[in-house]
């Protein structure tokens, strides 16, 4: 049995690498590893507290925001404060604005070239493209002859110059692509309208958050941009946040239905594992949680879609037996019994028990578990989140399918698409609470408070790519100990000692190769995670405090 | 058209590239006047600087390494409005290595790097973005800069090899720049600059992240002089940092006037007073912030009612923090030094020119404006 490696895994956040057994065609193992490690828990430690959310911001720049909320909100917790109001919605904003962003990033500029020839658009009729794109969505904009015609003649200048740039090597041709030039010019068009308005989408970020990537607006104990609370931010912000709706409802969505019948097989390829936790997100007035969160909190069993089971924090676990650390004892721990001790030997997935990824192996309830946008899309769905509910129906109708495709490769990238349109439909309400307030008079932005001597707390939320908890240990008004758990790590882990894969590698396998040394298909299924390396490699720090000596240089 | 993404390729390589392509004149010259105004040259380089992008015969190829680093970098560029990225992508640079948007994976990609190199031998454009960490983990197997691989090589093989033979090499942000996040203490990886790993001199845009304003501004000098543009003795072009954020921030008048912010959501918060008490770093920053701001000029740090971190200083995760204690953040006997001199110590004696300019006219202008002092106190 041969197998193969594919290191880098381009179009993601991160290091990784790609190891496969391919037999008869298909994928008959898989070992996905972390190729980069970092040790923020490690520098975190004797931190000012107020200062973490500043320094795990930086744990990811593509999912910016997220780290920085989870990261204030353990802290608040440790303290034991309520944020305003004001900073609960701006916030809550802030965080929808960056699955607004995101995804259309992920999906245009991250997953789309797995999908789409971009050398096939060459030879598209921009007539019948522009006849295609109004058949799929009449309110589609910019899908004239003529518009079409344009972006075909930029594709062919730049490709008849001979540099290709970032399509240089791409698998053009290749026969696991199965769209029509047609559908291929408009998908490149939309490629190059999203890189477009990427860049204005983030400035929704950038009107109460001061800049994207990595805002400046929190604080332990609110936010900051108090004199932006004005009409003229508040508009600006709508006007960007109208332009991004009308995107998911007229190009993304409608993309996503005119792709997916070319690639219904994708439907049952990639489904990976059967359990799906989310932590929920968007708190409610009053903040409790997980009772007020807009998207609730649960884990699904079994793919059994008739019941949400509630979270358990206190059932994560992790384990190293495949991870480049060791324990003094066995595993697993609770991340606040984890410990520092990293041993590398090199990429080992040639012995059963090699280790082989910077990444550590988390399980919740001692089952591996999938993160990320179709989770929350199940556990909203069969928790009756009556938007989510609306819209995945709405997209399974006009596929005619039911939601067990929703099982898949294809199910993953349709959730995601789902889920923008679910968050960019609810943010107005939120900026007309905002507004409401300010009416009032209500400017509150911020809880003052006097940092304790000694605490404890944990922030949980979600990351676009899936669920994300920090736990902190305050001691003597300093960082004792700082703990991430995020999405890749239970995405993307090795397999644990049971021998049993995490999201990534179960995924694989059953996945069609039709060559090793192209292996598009294999790419398909890895990014619909969406992974997000950086996020993922950490080590747990020691309750010992250890730092562990380097020998650096 | 073959079946392989390895085989691919087209004839025409040394043909002229018009780089007004899809980009509209007027738009191209309101780059070309941004792009002035950032370098500092005045309008009679606007056609100058038109001139210089439009007879470029071969876009210059750029190779974009990753490091240890969280990505932010790439995703700032990818924000750029002026040019935008497509302009960029399509028309003025030839991005043939960058793992966040290109096409390939695994050996695929791997062909594309060694295919830029040979083909651009000693003219392309090294960007690199993440530290390189020197560390040796601890294990049976370890070597020296274990904690990053790629494609099997360890960062500093991949650094080194592939900034060997660029013509001019660029860190953006902070962590290629001086080490970045993860080169705090302890460093638990050893984590460096490109510079200090590598032997090789770099020209900087830190920032965490960088602004794309300024990195785009260095590759039009580059392809306008076929220079990088001057530098501070850090390697940071002076276009964009040679000037303290406290010097042309929009809330200086309030320094001036003592009126400070003493609790975020205040009254003075509400109206945008200075944010120095609440642990701003602008006194000890050279960053052109203020006046380029983020997100096609949307906002800054200050401008949101936060301080300023430092980050476009060397170390700044050490020697800026506790980021909302203001600086001074040691007490000398008697008398709290100014931020000015505290600055000049921590950043070292690299800046010192600057820092001691700075100090000299904070020091004067407290010496003939004695609420300052009563206000600070």
């Amino acid at each position: 049995m041969a197998r193969h490696v594919i290191d880098p895994i381009t179009r993601i956040e991160g290091h990784l690498r790609i190891e496969i057994e391919v037999e008869n065609g298909k994928v008959k193992d898989a070992w996905s590893s972390g190729t980069l490690w970092r040790g923020f828990e490690v520098f975190l430690k004797n931190r000012d507290p107020r200062d973490a959310w500043i320094i795990t911001q930086r744990v990811c720049g593509v999912c910016t925001t997220v780290h920085a909320l989870a990261s204030v909100k353990c802290v608040e917790d440790a303290i034991g404060i309520q944020i305003p109001d004001n900073a609960r919605l701006v916030r809550n904003l802030i965080h929808g604005a960056q699955y607004v962003h995101d995804h259309i990033v992920h999906f245009y500029h991250l997953h789309a070239l797995d999908w789409v020839d971009v050398v096939s658009a060459l030879s598209a009729d921009p007539k019948k493209t522009s006849e295609l794109a109004n058949s799929i969505n009449p309110n589609a904009p910019d899908s004239g002859p003529g518009d079409f015609r344009v972006v075909q003649e930029k594709l062919k200048k730049f490709i008849n110059s001979g540099q290709l740039g970032p399509f240089t090597n791409g698998y053009w041709g290749h026969p696991a692509y199965k769209l029509p030039p047609e559908a291929n010019l408009m998908a490149v068009a939309h490629y190059l309208q999203a890189l477009a308005l990427q860049s204005r989408l983030a400035r929704m970020h950038a009107i109460f958050g001061a800049k994207n990537p990595h805002i400046q607006t929190y604080v332990v104990g609110g936010v900051t941009s108090v004199a932006d609370l004005n009409a003229d931010s508040i508009s600006e912000f709508l006007y960007i946040l109208e332009e991004g709706k009308r995107f998911v409802d007229n190009v993304y969505l409608p993309d996503v239905l005119a792709v997916a019948p070319f690639y219904l097989d994708w439907a049952s390829i990639g489904g990976g594992l059967k359990n799906y936790l989310s932590y929920g997100m968007f708190p409610g007035k009053g903040g409790k949680e997980p009772d007020s969160l807009w998207f609730p909190r649960g884990v699904i069993k079994d793919r059994d879609l008739t019941k949400v089971h509630p979270v358990d924090a206190s059932k994560i676990k992790e384990e190293v037996t495949h991870a480049w650390y060791k324990y003094k004892n066995n595993g697993p721990l609770h991340p606040s019994a984890g410990e520092t001790d990293p041993w590398y030997t090199g990429i080992e997935t040639g012995k059963p028990d090699g280790k082989y990824s910077w990444l550590k192996t988390p399980r919740y309830d001692d089952m591996p578990c999938e993160v990320g946008p179709l989770s929350r899309m199940l556990v909203n769905y069969v928790s009756g989140h009556k938007s989510t509910v609306e819209n995945v129906n709405n997209v399974l109708k006009a596929l005619g399918v039911g939601p067990e495709i929703l099982f898949s490769t294809l199910g993953r990238t349709a959730a995601r698409a789902i889920e923008t349109k679910v968050i960019a439909d609810e943010m107005g309400a939120w900026m007309n609470e905002l507004i409401a307030n300010i009416k009032r008079g209500d400017l509150e932005t911020f809880t003052d408070y006097k940092m304790p001597d000694k605490a404890s707390g944990f922030g949980m939320t979600e990351a676009p790519r899936g669920a994300l908890g920090h736990w902190i240990e305050i001691k003597g008004g300093k960082i004792d100990n700082y703990q991430l758990i995020v999405p890749t790590t239970w995405n993307g882990s090795p397999r644990d000692a049971q021998g049993r894969r995490s999201s990534f590698e179960e995924a694989l396998i059953g996945t069609p190769v039709h060559d090793p040394k192209q292996p598009v298909e294999i790419l398909r299924t890895i990014h619909s995670f969406d992974p997000c390396l950086a996020c993922s490699v950490h080590v747990i720090d020691p309750v010992t405090n250890e730092v562990y000596e380097t020998r650096a240089i | 058209m073959g079946t392989s993404g390895s085989d691919f390729s087209f004839k025409t390589p040394e043909r002229r590239m018009d780089a007004l392509a899809g980009i509209k004149r007027r738009d191209f010259l309101s780059f070309c006047a941004l792009m002035s105004a950032t370098l500092g040259l005045g309008p009679s380089f606007i056609p100058k600087i038109a001139e210089a992008i439009e007879k470029a015969t071969r876009r210059p190829s750029v190779i974009w390494l990753h490091f240890a680093e969280c990505t932010g970098d790439s995703e700032a560029f990818i924000r750029s409005t002026n040019p935008s990225i497509e302009e960029l992508i399509l028309n003025i640079l030839s991005i043939d290595y960058h793992e966040t948007i290109m096409a390939a994976s695994g050996e695929a990609a791997e062909g594309a790097l060694q295919k830029a190199m040979k083909d651009n031998k000693g003219k392309y454009i090294a960007v690199c973005e993440g530290a390189i960490p020197l560390g040796t983990p601890p294990g049976p197997n370890a070597k020296k800069g274990d904690y990053l691989t790629i494609a099997g090589k360890t960062g500093l093989e991949l650094a080194k090899e592939v900034c060997r033979d660029a013509a001019a090499i660029m860190c953006v942000g902070n962590c290629a720049s001086f080490g970045g996040v993860q080169a705090q203490y302890p460093n638990p990886t050893g984590a460096v600059g490109v510079e200090e790993a590598t032997g090789i001199p770099t020209l900087k845009v830190p920032g965490c992240p960088h602004n794309v304003v300024n990195s785009v501004a260095v590759v039009v000098n580059f392809l306008l002089l076929g220079s990088l543009p001057k530098t501070d003795k850090l390697g940071r072009p002076l276009f964009a940092y040679g000037k303290r954020i406290h010097d042309h921030c929009l809330r200086r008048a309030h320094f001036d006037a003592g009126q400070f912010v003493e609790k975020f959501g205040d009254a003075g918060a509400k109206d945008r007073w200075c944010l120095y008490k609440m642990g701003c770093k602008g006194p000890q920053t050279y960053h052109n912030c203020p006046t380029v701001e983020y997100n096609d000029g949307t906002s800054w740090p200050v401008k949101a009612g936060h301080g300023c971190i430092g980050c476009s200083e060397p170390k700044f995760w050490d020697n800026m923090a506790p980021f909302y204690e203001r600086l001074p953040n040691i007490k000398l006997p008697g008398v709290e030094a100014s931020a000015d001199q505290i600055g000049f110590t921590l950043v070292g004696a690299a800046a010192a020119g600057s820092a001691v300019h700075g100090a000299y006219t904070f020091l004067n202008r407290k010496k003939f404006d004695p609420t300052l002092k009563d206000k600070e106190e």
